[in-house]
């Protein structure tokens, strides 16, 4: 059965007035909210910058792989097509002696252009993974090759960063869910106020026939508002606060290997996030709390 | 109208409250339930609104299975059931008319029909001169008269009342009875009526149901409240 337009009004209005006859627990629970999405709003922000950031870093990751010094032309070039056929190898640039002291001498200076007259050098190629993070399995698989005098892809580091990226991506979405079921928990406790002080009327309600969604729909709407009202806030400081450390930060790291996230459409989605928590919460919350106390 | 059928209930303290229930209400009748508190009175008469549920056995209103029914069903048979309670149960903020309509409100009446059927038994039950009032401005007797209009609003088939008379005055109780007898002769409608109103048994004569332990212990057209207060 279609609900009517009068009746939808009726719930408007219910849901709002009990939103301001319990002033200070939808305060409360929207100032929940609002600090929960306010983390989670920084959290998202950090998280996915921080996921740029290790893209950006794990694209960075090569390894190094140093031919044996009595591998002739023939057998560099097969070593150069079996590395390119290895699973899992996205890119390979072949390195000569003497791009590899040219590039020695650019980085440790113009001393060893000594080395020029007997290059003790061998040649190189640099290989990266399809998958960055699978970096040192390829190189286990490389490193097996005849002609492969060693692979070098600063092994240990790579893995600490790692680990390092997937420890704080877990930390934050623990410490973020622990938040929203404090939120969640505060907004269904404000409508079990709501409920039980219309208890009177919620009886009568039932007594002469309201249906049960009839009587369900203003609490789960009055949820939803307080979600939505404690998510204006945080979006607000997400939006604004981001566009200032962008005009800050981005002209700093132009030219950098590492990039932050452009606001656009960054931050819509963010927004997004921000509000579809926020009426999540309060439709969760106010559920809980229907469903135990109303018994419909 | 009303039909149970070797109606049982057991409450989760382990109170029998109906220990094995028969009776029949024809359509139109009116109908006294008699019994000293805590004999299952109450429990006789919640069980016909699907307040309470039966532990086993039937109970028929209207042709529905109350014993059976679904707690989404629930709502489609209270509209075909009024209830008055000692207490009023009136919604303090809202006027007199509000009150009333408010039954009409909750089931998603249009409006203006609203409008006509709470004026039509503001009048049937003496109060449309006073349906600008609040509650609290009224007299007992005339806050039972506002719950016995809302009860009927919606046109129920039959309207239950718990000791509708047992908050208020013998003079107020009276007009009472003189309100149920109209919609009881005017509407044809069923009335069931707890009470411990000897006066009013023993006066206006209806069928009465006298319960005790659980048990339907007398059943007389006409009779007698049969009890000493």
């Amino acid at each position: 059965m279609a609900m009517k337009f009068s009746t939808l009004r009726r719930h408007f209005r219910e849901s709002f007035k009990s939103l301001g006859r319990n002033g200070w627990m939808t305060f409360a629970s929207v100032s929940a909210v609002t600090v929960t999405l306010l983390l989670v709003g920084v959290f998202v922000a950090i998280m996915l910058n921080l996921n740029k950031i290790a893209d950006d870093l794990e694209h960075d990751v090569e390894m190094k792989v140093y031919v044996e010094l009595a591998a002739d032309e023939a057998s560099t070039k097969a070593l150069e097509d079996q590395i390119s056929e290895t699973p899992g190898v996205a890119e390979v640039i072949y390195s000569t002696r003497d791009q590899e002291l040219d590039q020695m001498i650019r980085d440790f200076g113009e001393d060893l252009k000594l080395y020029e007259q007997s290059n003790p050098l061998r040649e190189a190629f640099y290989v990266k993974a399809s998958d960055p993070q699978q970096t040192a399995k390829v190189a286990r698989t490389i490193d097996e090759y005849p002609n492969t005098y060693e692979v070098v892809y600063g092994e240990g580091k790579v893995e600490k960063l790692f680990d390092f990226l997937n420890f704080g991506r877990n930390a934050g979405l623990v410490l973020i869910l622990a938040l929203l079921f404090t939120a969640m928990f505060l907004i269904s406790n404000t409508i079990r106020i709501t409920i039980v002080a219309r208890k009177t009327e919620i009886g009568i309600m039932k007594l002469v026939g309201a249906s049960n969604s009839f009587v369900r729909i203003p609490f789960v709407l009055e949820g939803i508002w307080m979600g939505i009202l404690g998510s204006i806030i945080p979006i607000l400081a997400v939006v604004f606060g981001y566009l200032k450390f962008y005009d800050y930060a981005e002209p700093r790291l132009r030219g950098e290997m590492i990039q932050i996230l452009a606001p656009t459409p960054f931050l819509y989605v963010v927004i997004g996030i921000l509000f579809f928590i926020g009426v999540f919460i309060g439709i969760w919350g106010s559920f809980m709390s229907v469903r135990k106390f109303l018994k419909v | 109208m009303i039909k149970m059928k070797d109606v049982y209930k057991k409450y989760a303290n382990g109170v029998v409250a109906a220990n094995g229930l028969n009776v029949s209400i024809s359509p139109g009748e009116f109908v006294y339930v008699v019994g000293p508190s805590g004999a299952g009175k109450s429990t006789f008469i919640k069980m016909m609104y699907r307040e309470e549920k039966p532990t086993s056995g039937e109970i028929y209103v209207d042709g529905t299975n109350l014993a059976t029914l679904k707690n989404r069903e629930v709502p489609y048979i209270r509209r075909k059931i009024g209830v008055v309670f000692q207490d009023f149960k009136l919604l303090p903020k809202l006027t007199v008319f509000e009150n009333v309509a408010f039954a009409m409100e909750v089931i998603e009446a249009p409006a203006d029909t609203i409008r006509d059927r709470v004026t039509e038994v503001l009048d049937l039950v003496g109060l449309k001169s006073k349906s600008r009032m609040l509650p609290t401005e009224l007299s007992g007797g005339e806050q039972q008269r506002v719950s016995i209009a809302r009860s009927i609003v919606n046109r129920p088939k039959v309207v239950i009342a718990d000791e509708p008379t047992g908050n208020l005055d013998p003079e107020t109780s009276w007009g009472i009875m003189n309100v149920f007898r109209d919609i009881n002769e005017q509407l044809g409608t069923t009335i069931v009526m707890a009470t411990h109103n000897k006066d009013i048994v023993n006066r206006i004569r209806h069928r009465v149901i006298a319960i005790e332990g659980g048990l339907i212990v007398r059943d007389e057209a006409e009779g007698a409240y049969g009890y000493e207060i």
